[in-house]
């Protein structure tokens, strides 16, 4: 691929669900091996943007180009470079860690695949877990999984929706650290919509910040900083979420 | 070009068989849901059984279609079973909150149904083999004597079964789970008017019109001709393949379009009620 393209391209963004414009024109283009956090309130449309960007929900109007192919119309071309973790969605519960990787394993065409699960699992510390049903694990242990699953195939595009949700700061912050070293060591271009400012500014080198659909700010975290005259991106995210961002450029 | 995995184009046997074991790890990790498959099926060819019994203990005509009522039960089995195989695989991810990992890997929807389908025939044969080995035992009744014309039949059925089973997985993906029911209750509705125990002519006339475009209708004529004339009609075969040739494509067709109506109204993201 060409470093020239972006990663993941949208342009002109819109989904109305009969009369709710959950994403209205967003643009933005994230660079290959780049981290970006995608931020907002509930209903904001992170959701529905990650859905469009992976091609499971169809756009009203506007375009996604992800690694040059148009979603969803060309989603098969590039499916198998990208995966997605999410809380929300669940690993089938009766079948045992293994057996799930290995399903999604296959499904993903991985090459040597018992030989990545043990690799995989020894990265995420499941190695002794590898024979217990998935649904008989803690919320930190099926998290871990989620991401083993995420990362089975070595994606080039990750996508993650508030992955250390319900996660206590010990697990979440080892969750992050795996997450670092994943897009260190393979230059992946990730996509992070989170609710943990936290999370945010350790990871992402920019933040999108979403309010009703719309694109409200669009910078690094340090410039989101700067620019609102505050210490945390905690508190630029209650400026934009309470219309206080104009009072906070006007002061300036 | 990630060089790491191969490419997702084109159809995959792999993809397939991943979905297939995905099921059969799930199948044979529960022994309720292996005995489910072969209870039901067992208690209504027994129900049958002993009722043909008593029948046949009687002369003339009712002596000759009582056999017809176990072979009637065991087809009728073939095609519920068989959609039900189907529903039941699908509305697993459904249950298992699993679709959004499904909808967003390689996995293509002719590959999802293919698993779907081959996992179909898999329940369908732990459910009743063992059954249609339990009439010969104490019945007598030999669903493998009908050779040739029991491929007919299987072939026909299975292909109904599968042509509601893709059609109701539509609707459950377009509509969320409150659309589930219709996987337990919709053969049901076939049920009288496929005529499964009796024949055609026994419908109100207003009714044979719909009746005969049901390709279960004419196995289970079919199989009255060859239990109680000893006759294999080919016509009714060739008649209900070419129905369940429109019935297939219109089930995948519609399943097709319910799956992009629901990338269009956000529905695989949100897979509960």
């Amino acid at each position: 691929m060409s470093n020239s393209l972006p990663a993941i391209e949208v342009q002109r963004l819109t989904k109305v669900y009969k009369a709710t414009r959950a994403v209205d024109g967003i643009d933005f283009a994230l660079a290959p091996g780049s981290i970006t956090g995608l931020l907002g309130g509930n209903g904001a449309g992170k959701t529905t943007t990650i859905a469009m960007i992976m091609g499971l929900v169809t756009p009203t109007s506007g375009s996604v180009r992800v690694l040059g192919a148009e979603m969803p119309r060309q989603r098969y071309r590039v499916l198998h470079r990208m995966n997605f973790e999410s809380p929300y969605v669940d690993m089938p519960m009766r079948l045992t860690v293994r057996q799930n990787l290995k399903v999604f394993g296959l499904i993903y065409a991985v090459p040597d695949l018992n030989e990545r699960i043990k690799e995989i699992a020894a990265q995420l510390d499941l190695t002794d877990l590898l024979d217990r049903p998935s649904g008989k694990l803690s919320a930190g242990q099926k998290t871990r999984v989620a991401l083993a699953k995420a990362l089975i195939n070595r994606p080039d595009i990750l996508l993650l929706d508030e992955p250390t949700a319900s996660l206590d700061p010990d697990t979440a912050d080892w969750v992050r650290g795996r997450l670092e070293r994943y897009r260190l060591e393979h230059s992946a271009t990730v996509l992070l919509a989170s609710h943990n400012m936290v999370e945010v500014e350790r990871l992402c080198d920019r933040v999108i910040i979403m309010k009703r659909g719309r694109i409200e700010d669009d910078a690094p975290p340090a410039v989101l900083l700067t620019r609102y005259g505050r210490d945390t991106l905690e508190e630029v995210f209650l400026d934009v979420a309470r219309g206080r961002a104009h009072f906070q450029e006007a002061a300036q | 070009m990630n060089a790491r995995t191969a490419s997702g184009a084109g159809f995959s046997a792999r993809r397939v068989g991943a979905m297939v074991l995905r099921y059969w790890y799930l199948l044979r990790s529960s022994w309720p849901r292996m005995l489910e498959l072969v209870y039901w099926p067992a208690v209504q060819m027994f129900m049958w059984g002993f009722l043909q019994l008593y029948i046949s203990s009687n002369a003339g005509f009712f002596a000759r279609a009582g056999a017809t009522f176990i072979g009637a039960v065991l087809l009728w089995d073939i095609l519920f079973r068989g959609q039900l195989g189907f529903s039941i695989s699908f509305l697993e991810e459904m249950w298992a909150r699993n679709m959004g990992n499904l909808m967003i890997s390689p996995l293509r929807p002719v590959e999802f149904i293919a698993a779907l389908m081959i996992m179909s025939l898999i329940r369908l044969a732990i459910g009743m083999v063992p059954v249609s080995l339990l009439a010969i035992a104490f019945f007598g009744f030999n669903l493998y004597g009908l050779g040739l014309a029991l491929a007919a039949f299987f072939v026909n059925l299975i292909l109904t079964s599968w042509a509601i089973g893709i059609l109701v997985s539509g609707l459950v993906l377009r509509n969320g789970m409150g659309a589930e029911s219709l996987a337990w209750t919709i053969m049901f509705v076939m049920l009288p008017l496929t005529c499964v125990y009796y024949p055609v002519a026994v419908l109100p006339a207003f009714l044979h019109p719909i009746a005969w475009a049901l390709p279960p209708t004419y196995v289970f004529e079919g199989m009255r001709a060859l239990l109680i004339d000893h006759t294999f009609r080919l016509d009714l075969m060739l008649q209900a393949l070419a129905l369940n040739v429109v019935l297939f494509t219109a089930g995948a067709l519609t399943f097709v379009a319910l799956l992009a109506s629901a990338r269009r109204n956000g529905s695989l993201m949100q897979t509960g009620e």
